[in-house]
């Protein structure tokens, strides 16, 4: 059996630093943050996605991931979250590799649109300053975010996703220690 | 010029070293222990522990010595503490047949298995204030002594279903919620209302079982049984696989039988009002089953106009520490929202004023 | 030292979770109330329960926190919530607004405009704005769903045609982002424009209603209000007794028995700020 890699090294404000960083990132769509813990999950994931998996996932929200063994067996340790095969059924959906369609998520329902799931997506890198434009809650005039290694189609699948607000899914961008995040009622534009 | 006036903090300091004081009382007299609140107020202990939503005897007595006996300060008390509490698991169900009764009576039937026990009660006594009990060091007298029956007691409501006349509610087999975890959503699942009434404020019960009696709710119910005993708590830890017990706990259980005409897919039987609370609490157990069964009203298809049916309003209003805090908060400065509204009102009468005065002219 | 016994900021790391992920999608969802298990907690339901839970559930040792109430530092409840977080985070405090990382709130939002590197958690005794109008949870959250406020025009173009003007002066309703009706919480309707586009993330947190919201940075926050009728924020006509200012809110005090009167600045830290340095500390 391999052995697994530690958690947060301080449970307690690891966490806490890590959520400031997500909710951050959550409030100001497509701001780059970092996350300062230092933490080792397996391959392929990187600490951001790791970070905020340990920071936010638990008995109470299930995960689907695509990320193999030794990571599902790492987050079962470290977060106790139970993790099903049914990409509708999950509270937290982590994509390593090809981007599950979004179609498939939860995306709540009218009365309780908080239902739809967090997308945690590892990409190849985050580039501030550039690319997509971002615009709506959270975003003065507008944020510039380029997205290395995005999954083809997102903007159109994101574009549709927000014709069902305030029911739709938010998500986690993660690549090395950098976190992005795009909240369901932002606004992506390629120009 | 104005000088802003401040000291919150000297203030509060000072009022809760006054508080201190005022609960002790007068040093003259011995400082009363928590093991004595423990026996001597047993009920005032089971109430705390009811509305504290936690048995623990000695918890309950402590913070019923900490409020200088404001009992819902010390269920407060006690619900701040239980909620820091770690989880272990939750217990196997109880099986009240298997109770050790010290009270036990039915008014349904005058004679059944395992008989009726009066046991302790305040029942047939005449509430004249005894004036024996103000002098202290009286010896109480002994109870005369009878063999007990030490074999399970069914149920009253489990003779008539199988007769067929008590409806069996169907266990859906689902995991029941837990209001101390999940907020409440509507429709609520009878097992959250039932841990909603078992912890709710017992005023507020009785007055809405009372409601029910008096024509708000259309009951017509008969006390099946109330029984008042002991029970053992079994957990089933999953690394053993089997139940072992973790010790006993008091409790109160009454079940309400219930007219029910019948619907196009039910024929004409009894329907059941349950009520079972932590400690010796007849009173409160036996409003719970009064409102329990105003709650069914809906599923029964009977209309559900009075207050005790009105699931929203029950559940919302009944827990005593929400409701004291609420209620309360209203000490809380509110300047500023006044002020708003003073500004509101003169210029609204300003304006009126002023209208009134265009109109003379 | 925190309180032994007890974990960083009180709350157990589960309950912390799980008020963060309500956070998350709370500032996801301008505006909606997202339900959430409220625990019990040391200090009375009604009396900040909801913000001091979304206040622990942020903070951090990094943090500096201010607490008012009525928008002073030194109101009773204030001073009483303060204590706690230094009790059981050990944290550090300021009563001047532009020191702050997370400023908990009762009723006010400060004068001084707040930043990006602010949090601003309000204490929200109730979250629903339609209450008085429906009191029925489960229909107000189909209205949500529906985003049919028409309850709440009709009533307030009742008061004008009753009053000659919309009778509310606090918790008066906002539209967040055009989508929910939201309750600003009994703030003076005074406070309202500054929510609008504010640099700053909001927080509500309603601790026995069991609801959290949030309004993120550069939302736009609007008044309802009618073309005839527009919103109009109302403040004691009058200057602060302190510091002369006549923009900021003011309290109203009772001087004498004989209708005197005095206003003074309802935040203290702005207040303050604005006075000129006493002597014996300048020298």
């Amino acid at each position: 059996m391999t052995r697994l890699t530690p958690g947060f090294a301080d449970p307690v404000l690891d966490a806490q630093a890590s959520f400031r960083a997500i909710l951050e990132a959550m409030s100001r769509p497509g701001r780059i943050q970092t996350i300062a813990a230092r933490i080792s999950p397996p391959a392929p994931l990187c600490s951001a996605a790791g970070a905020a998996m340990l920071s936010l996932a638990d008995a109470d929200t299930p995960l689907w991931l695509d990320a193999g063994d030794a990571v599902g067996a790492w987050l079962r340790f470290h977060c106790g979250a139970p993790i099903t095969p049914d990409i509708g059924a999950a509270r937290f959906v982590l994509a390593c590799g090809a981007a599950p369609s979004l179609d498939a998520l939860d995306i709540g329902t009218d009365e309780d649109p908080q239902l739809g799931a967090t997308l945690i997506l590892q990409v190849a890198g985050l580039v501030a300053g550039d690319g997509w434009r971002l615009t709506g809650p959270g975003i003065q005039h507008e944020h510039r975010l380029g997205v290395l290694g995005a999954p083809a189609g997102f903007v159109a699948a994101w574009a549709r996703n927000q014709a069902f607000f305030p029911r739709g899914l938010d998500v986690l961008l993660c690549a090395g220690d950098s976190i992005a995040a795009l909240p369901r009622s932002v606004m992506i534009a390629e120009d | 010029m104005y000088v802003a006036v401040k000291g919150g903090e000297k203030a509060i300091s000072a009022a809760h070293a006054w508080l201190d004081e005022t609960r002790r009382g007068d040093t003259a007299l011995p400082e009363l222990s928590v093991a004595q609140i423990e026996q001597q107020m047993a009920l005032a202990v089971d109430r705390v522990m009811a509305e504290g939503s936690c048995h623990d005897r000695f918890l309950a007595a402590l913070a019923i010595k900490q409020a200088k006996g404001d009992l819902i300060e010390a269920a407060f008390l006690l619900r701040a503490y239980r909620t820091t509490l770690p989880r272990f698991g939750a217990s196997q169900p109880l099986e009240t047949s298997r109770m050790r009764l010290r009270r036990r009576i039915s008014a349904t039937y005058k004679d059944l298995p395992g008989g009726q026990v009066l046991g302790p009660t305040f029942d047939y006594t005449h509430r004249l204030l005894d004036f024996a009990l103000a002098a202290e060091g009286r010896e109480a007298p002994a109870t005369p002594e009878a063999h007990a029956d030490m074999g399970d007691v069914p149920r009253v409501t489990e003779i008539l279903a199988r007769e067929g006349l008590m409806q069996r509610e169907a266990a859906t087999g689902a995991e029941p919620g837990d209001l101390t975890r999940e907020p409440l959503s509507f429709p609520a699942p009878r097992p959250v209302r039932l841990q909603n009434l078992a912890r709710g404020d017992e005023g507020f019960l009785l007055a809405l079982g009372y409601s029910t009696q008096r024509g708000y709710g259309n009951a017509h119910p008969f006390v099946g049984e109330i029984r008042v005993g002991h029970i053992g708590v079994e957990i089933t830890p999953p690394e053993l696989g089997f139940a072992i017990d973790i010790g006993d706990i008091g409790i109160t259980e009454c079940q309400m039988v219930n007219q029910f005409k019948g619907s196009r897919t039910e024929p004409a039987q009894f329907t059941r009002g349950y009520g079972l609370v932590f400690g010796h609490g007849e009173r409160r157990a036996m409003a719970m089953a009064l409102v329990d069964r105003g709650l069914r009203a809906r599923e029964l298809g009977e209309d559900a106009d009075a207050p005790a049916q009105q699931e929203e309003f029950v559940l919302y209003h009944s827990d005593n520490i929400e409701a004291t805090g609420f209620v309360e908060h209203l000490k809380l400065p509110h300047y500023v929202d006044f002020q708003s509204e003073l500004e509101n009102l003169r210029t609204i009468r300003r304006a009126a004023e002023a209208e009134r005065q265009e109109a003379a002219e | 030292m925190t309180e032994a016994g007890y974990n960083f900021a009180y709350l157990d790391e589960a309950t912390k979770r799980m008020i963060r992920r309500a956070i998350l999608k709370a500032v996801a969802i301008p505006g909606h109330q997202i339900p959430f298990g409220a625990r019990e907690m040391p200090l009375p339901y009604g009396w900040g329960t909801g913000g001091i839970q979304v206040t622990a559930s942020i903070l951090g040792p990094q943090d500096v926190l201010k607490v008012i109430d009525q928008g002073a530092d030194d109101t009773t409840n204030a001073v009483s919530i303060r204590r706690f977080f230094t009790r059981v985070a050990d944290i550090a405090t300021t009563e001047a607004t532009g020191e702050a990382t997370i400023i908990q709130t009762r009723h006010r939002i400060p004068e001084k405009p707040l930043t990006e590197n602010q949090i601003l958690v309000y204490q929200v005794p109730q979250p629903e704005p339609l209450f008085k109008l429906e009191p029925r949870r489960a229909e107000t959250r189909r209205l949500h769903a529906l985003a049919d406020y028409g309850l709440m025009h009709v009533r307030l173009y009742e008061d004008i045609a009753r009053l000659g003007h919309i009778a509310k002066a606090y918790d008066y309703p906002v539209m967040v982002n055009e989508r929910y009706l939201m309750s600003p919480s009994p703030i003076p309707a005074f406070d309202n424009p500054k929510m609008h586009h504010m640099a700053a993330l909001q927080l509500f947190g309603a601790g026995r209603e069991k609801r959290i919201y949030a309004v993120p940075p550069y939302t736009p926050v609007r008044s309802l209000d009618f073309e005839d009728h527009p919103f109009r924020p109302i403040r004691a006509p009058h200057a602060c007794a302190i510091c002369g200012s006549k923009t900021s809110y003011l309290d109203e005090l009772v001087t004498d028995d004989a209708g005197g009167r005095a206003f003074i600045c309802s935040d203290t830290d702005y207040c303050q700020e604005r006075q000129p340095v006493p002597k014996a500390a300048a020298e």
